[in-house]
């Protein structure tokens, strides 16, 4: 009670030296902003310009029109399935995992150790995952040879290539579905025990629990962190890099290529493909945000 | 709580299979490095190469003094907004999203565009580079560093532990350095673990402003050896692990959604 009337006594007067002082106050957040500004918007802002500027400066569509030679769309068209592919099945693979540590009963060594698996896997990409895996199942790899001694097999034969779309899917998702794990356990957890109890009330099995109440609940943080998983791998290149060396033309890639030495033979070409970039990740955040903006209704 | 059925068992011992083998798989390549016998041949000729101690070491120094600005950046600007400029805050969570939105390659295009020709020349010697470097590392760890901070400063009575110290006399840089700091120890600590994690294993922005970093010495050492590259593989594993392991002894008792993850690479 004392607490309590003393910060009603304070907290007018600290608002009359907040407000006395207001202009001052904004001189503290100065030297973020400027490091904001001067590290992040205005290179990425300086992309922009360049889109819709030709070699000599003067204003241009050219640019943005170009991204439609298909080169271009080519590149696109293959980050964006391999980012589809690794998000729906990195997503469906990690929410069965969450689902089996968090409600599907399991001890509970096994949700600590995915957990804390999970947080250092989402963390390991780039050039060490794209060697593990190289070291694993590339020509040479570990599980390669084991196959090869054991049951006679050469799983080159059978038309698996590491270095493909197939074997870069399989490189993401060590990345991706650890990420949907982490994200969707606290999700799984939210469910009531009563919905489940009221459903079996009224006479509803386990299907129709999860088709009618479960499922439409999670599933704006299913969609949301699918979407996420998404732009997790549209923007990532160290592991296809160390990967492929650079032989599957991802936009990523593409656009690694273009930094070293205008590959495309156009600069502002290369900066449309890097706003083109931009665009498709804050669509993807925008709608992760989204989502999970609507899953708070029921799970908070 | 139900009995564990077929299902989940058989979705974490495949979850367990995934997660392993490719470790597995790498330890027993870096074992491999003498014919016929195992042995770890590999680690000590990894760790021998001059090249290696040099790259890891700038790597280190890098991280270590990305750590410090972002501590410098973050800390302040997250204190004074709880503190005095609470209608800021969808601002500033907005700008410590962006890194997200801009993936580490485009990001490095855009520095590069801006701070390669006058006015600002910064990629012409290697200090001014190592400069651009380190403030690209503090925008891509920015998401993480500034929820750690965020989170820490909400548990804790910043306004009265503020106003204890001004009645005691306390100036700003006092209060911050003095009063803020110790009592999110923890959430900084996590922040700078993590953004250890990230600096070491960063390839796009050492690759492209061309600096001796870690990721970039990997990445070539891949196409030249076989065996160090394996060691190396399972000593940046065991890194990070120790890097989430420690941030998760440290924050026991966060909730899930807190917990540590780096954004594409």
């Amino acid at each position: 009670m004392a607490q309590i009337a003393q910060q009603e006594t304070q907290s007018p007067a600290l608002a009359g030296f907040a407000r006395g002082r207001f202009s001052w106050a904004w001189v503290g957040v100065t030297p973020f902003f400027i490091f904001a500004i001067a590290f992040m918007i205005l290179p990425a802002f300086s992309l922009v310009t360049g889109s819709f500027q030709d070699r000599q400066g003067n204003f241009t569509l050219a640019n943005i029109l170009g991204l439609s030679q298909p080169f271009i769309l080519n590149a696109y068209w293959l980050s964006i399935r391999i980012s589809l592919v690794t998000a729906i099945c990195g997503g469906l693979f990690g929410f069965l995992l969450a689902y089996a540590v968090t409600i599907g009963g399991l001890p509970k060594f096994a949700r600590n150790s995915l957990m804390t698996f999970s947080g250092v896997a989402s963390n390991f990409a780039g050039v060490p995952l794209a060697f593990a895996f190289i070291a694993t199942l590339g020509r040479v790899g570990f599980l390669t040879a084991l196959f090869k001694t054991l049951f006679g097999l050469d799983i080159y034969s059978t038309g698996f290539n590491l270095y493909s779309f197939g074997g870069l899917s399989l490189t993401y998702m060590y990345f991706q579905f650890p990420l949907m794990v982490l994200i969707i356990s606290p999700a799984l957890e939210g469910l009531k025990h009563e919905w489940r109890e009221a459903a079996e009330n009224l006479g509803a099995n386990s299907w129709q629990y999860w088709r009618y109440i479960a499922l439409p609940v999670l599933l704006p943080s299913l969609l949301g962190t699918m979407i996420l998983l998404f732009g997790n791998s549209f923007g990532a290149f160290a592991t296809a890099y160390a990967l492929t060396g650079g032989s599957l033309n991802l936009v990523t890639i593409v656009i690694g290529a273009q930094i070293r030495g205008d590959v495309l033979n156009n600069p502002g070409l290369g900066y449309a493909l890097a706003l083109g970039m931009v665009v498709v990740m804050a669509v993807s955040i925008a709608g992760y945000s989204w989502m999970q903006r609507k899953t708070e209704r029921w799970l908070k | 709580m139900r009995k564990a059925g077929f299902w989940a068992w058989l979705w974490i011992i495949l979850g367990a299979i995934y997660f392993l083998l490719p470790l597995i798989g790498t330890f027993m390549f870096s074992l491999r490095a003498r014919r016929d016998t195992l042995s770890f041949a590999a680690y000590s000729s990894a760790f021998s190469d001059p090249q290696f101690i040099e790259s890891f070491g700038f790597s280190a120094l890098m991280a270590g003094l990305t750590i410090i600005v972002s501590l410098v950046l973050i800390v302040p600007t997250a204190y004074w907004v709880q503190l005095r400029l609470p209608r800021l805050r969808p601002v500033i969570e907005l700008v410590t999203l962006l890194p997200f939105v801009i993936p580490a390659i485009v990001l490095v295009f855009g520095l590069i565009r801006i701070y390669s020709r006058p006015p600002l020349a910064l990629t012409g010697n290697a200090f001014t580079t190592n400069i651009l470097l380190i403030a690209g590392y503090t925008v891509l760890s920015m998401p993480y560093m500034y929820r750690a901070v965020d989170t820490g400063l909400r548990a804790i009575d910043i306004r009265t532990l503020t106003e204890a110290a001004q009645s005691l006399g306390a100036g700003w840089p006092t209060i911050v350095i003095h009063v803020i700091f110790p009592n999110i120890r923890t959430a900084l600590l996590s922040g700078a673990f993590l953004t250890f994690a990230i600096v070491i294993g960063e390839l796009v922005l050492a690759n492209f402003l061309a600096r001796p970093a870690f990721a970039p010495y990997l990445a070539l050492l891949i196409q030249n050896r076989a065996y160090e590259p394996a060691a190396l593989t399972i000593v940046s594993f065991a890194l990070t692990w120790v890097c989430i392991g420690l941030i998760q002894i440290l924050g026991r008792g966060r909730t899930d959604q807190d917990r540590a993850f780096t954004g594409p690479t």
